[in-house]
C-alpha cells in the first residue's frame, strides 16, 4: 500500500503530473477577483475566506478526472481490481485519495496563505481559512473519487465528474468557510463548524472509497 | 492445485460472445485458446479473472489454500495493456508491481535479465520500444508469484528470439507447477498444451 502511495505522489510530480495545474489556476482564480472586484480593501477582506474556499474547491475539481482514468488507460486499474483479496478495493482507493490530495491538493493549501494577502485578510483570518483548507480539503478528495469512478469510462468525464460531485461538495464549503468566519467575527462560533467539517470529512472517507470501489468493480468492461 | 471452468458463458454488452465453455487444468497444464477475431477470447479470459461478471457457469481454483483462496488472488493477468506507466522508470514500474502484489518472486534486475533487458531498469517506461515494453511487462509475471497465468496476445510486438525466450520462461512456470491460459493467434512453442478453440459452436 505505501507502494502505491509513494507511486501516485511520484507520478504527480514527474512530468504530465498534476501538481503544478491545480495551484497556477488557483493563483488565476484569486488573483483576478480584486481586479474584478475593485480596489475596496474591506470588502475584499470581507470575502477573502469565501473567494479562497470557492477557489480551492474548483482548482481541486480539476485534476479528479485523471484520478482512475490514467490507471485504466494503460491497464494498471485491472491490476489493482484483481488485487482485492490482498488489498481490499476500497483500501486501494482510500490510499490513491490519499496520494492524490498529497499530490495536487496540498500544494493548494500551502498556497492559500500567500494568496490570502491579494485579498487583504488579517493574519488569524488566513491561519484559520488555511487549517479549514487543510482539514475540509480531503473530503473534496473522497467525494471526487466517487465520482471519478462512476466517470472512468468515459472518455470525456472531467465536466461530468465536476457536475456530479459539486453538489455534494456544498455542505463542505459551507461550514469551512463559516469556521473561516468563525475565526475573525466575534458573534460567530469557530469550533462548530469546525469540529462538523472534521466529521465530515471522517465521515467521507469511509463512505467515499467504498462507493468508489463498487463504481470501479462494475466498469472493468 | 486445479483451476476448473463449467459451463462458462461470457457476454458483451448484454450479447452472449460466447457459452457453454468447460475446461480443466492440472499443476503443469498449458490451455492455448485460439479463434477468430470477435470470437470471445479476450472476454473468456476476462470471465475467468473475475474481471468480467459470468453470464453463466463457474470458474473455481482447488486447493489453493490460504494463499489463493480465489481465482483473481491465483493468477497474473497480462492483458493488451502492459500496465507500466510511462513516466517511471521500468525499474520503479517493477519494484511497484512487486510490493503491490506481494509473494516476491525474482528480483527487479533479475527479471529484466531473464527477459533480455538488462541494464534497462533505469530508463523511463515511456522511451522504450513497443517489443522492449511487451518484455518489460512479462518480468512482472516474473517478480512475484502466481501459481495461474492468463496471458491475452502475450507475444504481440515480440521478435523471434523474445517469442523463443518467452517460451522457454512459460516452460519453466509449467515446470515449476504453474498453469497458462493464453489466447493467442500465433504458436507460442508449448508442446503439449491443451487446445481451445473458441467461435465453432454457436
Amino acid at each position: 500500500m505505501l507502494a502505491l502511495f509513494a507511486r501516485d505522489i511520484r507520478l504527480s510530480i514527474r512530468a504530465g503530473g498534476g501538481a503544478l495545474t491545480g495551484v497556477i489556476f488557483f493563483l488565476a482564480v484569486i488573483a483576478t477577483i480584486p481586479f474584478g472586484v475593485g480596489p475596496d480593501l474591506n470588502l475584499l477582506a470581507r470575502i477573502g475566506p469565501a473567494i479562497l474556499w470557492v477557489g480551492a474547491l474548483l482548482s481541486c475539481l480539476l485534476g479528479l478526472d485523471r484520478l482512475f482514468q490514467a490507471d485504466r488507460e494503460d491497464g494498471s486499474l485491472d491490476l489493482l481490481v484483481l488485487g482485492n483479496d490482498r488489498h481490499m478495493l476500497a483500501l486501494t482507493v482510500l490510499v490513491k485519495c490519499l496520494a492524490h490530495w498529497g499530490g495536487s491538493v496540498l500544494p493548494l493549501v500551502v498556497a492559500a496563505p500567500l494568496l490570502g494577502l491579494f485579498m487583504n485578510m488579517e493574519p488569524i483570518g488566513i491561519g484559520a481559512t488555511a487549517l479549514t483548507l487543510l482539514v475540509g480539503t480531503p473530503a473534496i478528495t473522497f467525494i471526487g473519487a466517487a465520482g471519478a469512478a462512476v466517470a472512468v469510462a468515459l472518455p470525456r468525464g472531467g465536466l461530468l465528474i465536476s457536475v456530479l460531485v459539486l453538489p455534494l461538495t456544498i455542505p463542505v464549503l459551507i461550514f469551512g468557510v463559516s469556521a473561516s468566519y468563525g475565526a475573525t467575527g466575534d458573534p460567530a462560533p469557530f469550533l462548530q463548524p469546525f469540529l462538523i467539517l472534521a466529521a465530515l470529512t471522517l465521515f467521507l472517507a469511509v463512505l467515499g472509497p467504498v462507493s468508489a470501489a463498487l463504481a470501479l468493480r462494475q466498469s472493468t468492461d | 492445485m486445479r483451476l476448473i471452468a463449467e459451463n462458462l458463458g461470457g457476454e458483451r454488452g448484454g450479447e452472449a460472445v460466447f457459452s457453454g465453455i468447460g475446461f480443466a487444468l492440472e499443476q503443469g497444464q498449458a490451455l492455448i485458446v485460439t479463434g477468430p477475431n470477435g470470437s470471445g477470447k479476450s472476454t473468456l479470459l476476462r470471465v475467468v479473472a473475475g474481471l468480467l461478471p459470468q453470464a453463466e457457469g463457474r470458474v473455481l481454483v482447488e486447493g489453493g489454500g490460504e494463499e489463493f483462496p480465489s481465482v483473481a488472488s491465483a493468477c497474473h493477468y497480462l492483458g493488451h495493456q502492459n500496465a507500466m506507466k510511462t513516466a517511471l522508470s521500468v525499474a520503479e514500474n517493477l519494484r511497484f508491481w512487486r510490493a503491490f502484489n506481494g509473494e516476491g518472486r525474482l528480483g527487479v534486475e533479475e527479471a529484466l535479465e531473464m527477459v533480455g533487458l538488462a541494464g534497462t531498469g533505469h530508463l523511463p517506461f515511456g522511451y522504450l520500444s513497443t517489443g522492449q515494453r511487451r518484455r518489460a511487462a512479462i518480468a512482472k509475471l516474473l517478480v512475484s508469484h502466481r501459481p495461474v497465468w492468463l496471458l491475452d496476445e502475450p507475444t504481440a510486438g515480440l521478435d523471434k528470439a523474445s517469442e523463443e525466450r518467452f517460451a522457454g520462461l512459460m516452460r519453466g512456470h509449467c515446470g515449476d507447477g504453474g498453469m497458462i491460459v493464453a489466447a493467442t493467434h500465433l504458436p507460442l512453442g508449448l508442446e503439449g498444451a491443451k487446445g481451445l478453440v473458441m467461435g465453432e459452436v454457436g
